[in-house]
């Protein structure tokens, strides 16, 4: 099925131009309909008033992470099927290792590129 | 302890006294053989308490030394100056980043909203170009991740600090009013070449170009 680039795509960063850099990103990629969160706490905000494609979220934020982010979005029948990816400087195999069991569809360590950003989304999105 | 050199002494002496008294002793004998015993002890237990006192008293010198050198460090100073500077000047540098970082995009997505009128490879190429820049921007976060990892340490230094002085309470201070600050002795009111040498201000302390300026014509 051909991936939907109008779908809304929520990213969560506590570092505004991280927000930036990623929007821009998606935007070179094709996707325009970004949404922006600080934290995990306010992303669960968003998911709860808009219907999300994809999540490209941080893990190191406070006061929500973006591993208790997952746990919740995975927690949720509603939300539980949205593709998430992880976008973080944690890289410790603990992380991934944690990150897997909690339901992450991919895991981007930072610094990353464009075309790794790519290769992910398609892994999980399908070709686009 | 069981078998020391105590015990030893005890069964020697016993022996002795056995050996001149037989197993039969006259009352005023053996009051005469314990008032012995009693003495030996005593003499034994001082050489003990003198040798314990020594090593209290070194002790007692040692602490009082320590105090002295630790006081000579003006654990105040760290506390108080070099750490709060340290992580004022650590923040400045993740602002003055994000800054530099959002101005770069500021100016490629400029570039971006002229490139529709590109076409053909140099449009690929401008697009490739600005891709690779938004890519390095993200040097800004991992190196704001970092700094701000520094920061959280130093904090805990300063903790750390803060608790020594309040385990040293006035000690510290009795010993840092004698002890010289380190660097060199100044006259009052003197600038020295090394005052001069403080690198970048922080915003809040900087003088803008406007204000240099001014400085400059009123010498004029």
């Amino acid at each position: 099925m051909a991936v939907d680039k109008n779908m809304k795509v929520l990213i969560v960063d506590d570092y505004k131009t991280m927000l930036r850099i990623l929007r821009n990103l998606l935007r070179q990629l094709g996707f325009n309909n970004v949404e922006e969160a600080s934290d995990g706490a306010q992303a669960l905000q968003q998911i709860g008033q808009h219907k999300f494609g994809l999540i490209v979220s941080d893990w190191n934020m406070e006061p929500m992470t973006g591993i208790q982010l997952l746990r919740e979005v995975r927690g949720n029948a509603e939300t539980k099927h949205i593709p998430f990816i992880m976008v973080t400087a944690e890289s410790k195999s603990e992380n991934v290792i944690a990150a897997k069991e909690a339901g992450v569809s991919n895991y981007i360590v930072k610094p990353f590129n464009a075309e790794t950003l790519k290769a992910k989304m398609v892994s999980v999105l399908g070709e686009f | 302890m069981a078998g020391g050199k105590g015990s030893s002494d005890l069964s020697q002496r016993l022996a002795a006294f056995k050996d001149k008294h037989g197993d039969t002793v006259r009352v005023d004998e053996l009051g005469e053989f314990v008032g012995s015993l009693v003495d030996a002890a005593t003499d034994d237990l001082l050489a003990a308490d003198r040798k314990l006192f020594e090593e209290v008293e070194a002790l007692a010198l040692f602490i009082q030394s320590a105090k002295k050198e630790i006081a000579a460090l003006r654990p105040d100073d760290v506390k108080d100056k070099f750490i709060p500077s340290a992580t004022d000047e650590l923040d400045a540098i993740i602002e003055a980043t994000a800054n530099a970082t959002n101005e770069i995009m500021d100016a490629v997505e400029i570039v971006e909203g002229v490139m529709d009128a590109v076409e053909g490879t140099s449009a690929d190429m401008l697009g490739d170009a600005t891709t690779k820049i938004y890519e390095a921007c993200t040097f800004q976060d991992i190196t704001g991740q970092r700094i701000t990892k520094v920061v959280k340490a130093l904090k805990d230094i300063e903790a750390r600090v803060d608790g020594l002085l309040g385990a040293f309470g006035d000690e510290i201070e009795k010993h840092a009013s004698v002890a010289p600050k380190p660097g060199k002795k100044k006259k009052k009111g003197e600038i020295t070449d090394e005052d001069l040498l403080e690198g970048p201000q922080l915003p809040s302390s900087a003088k803008n170009q406007a204000e240099i300026d001014a400085l400059l014509a009123s010498f004029e």
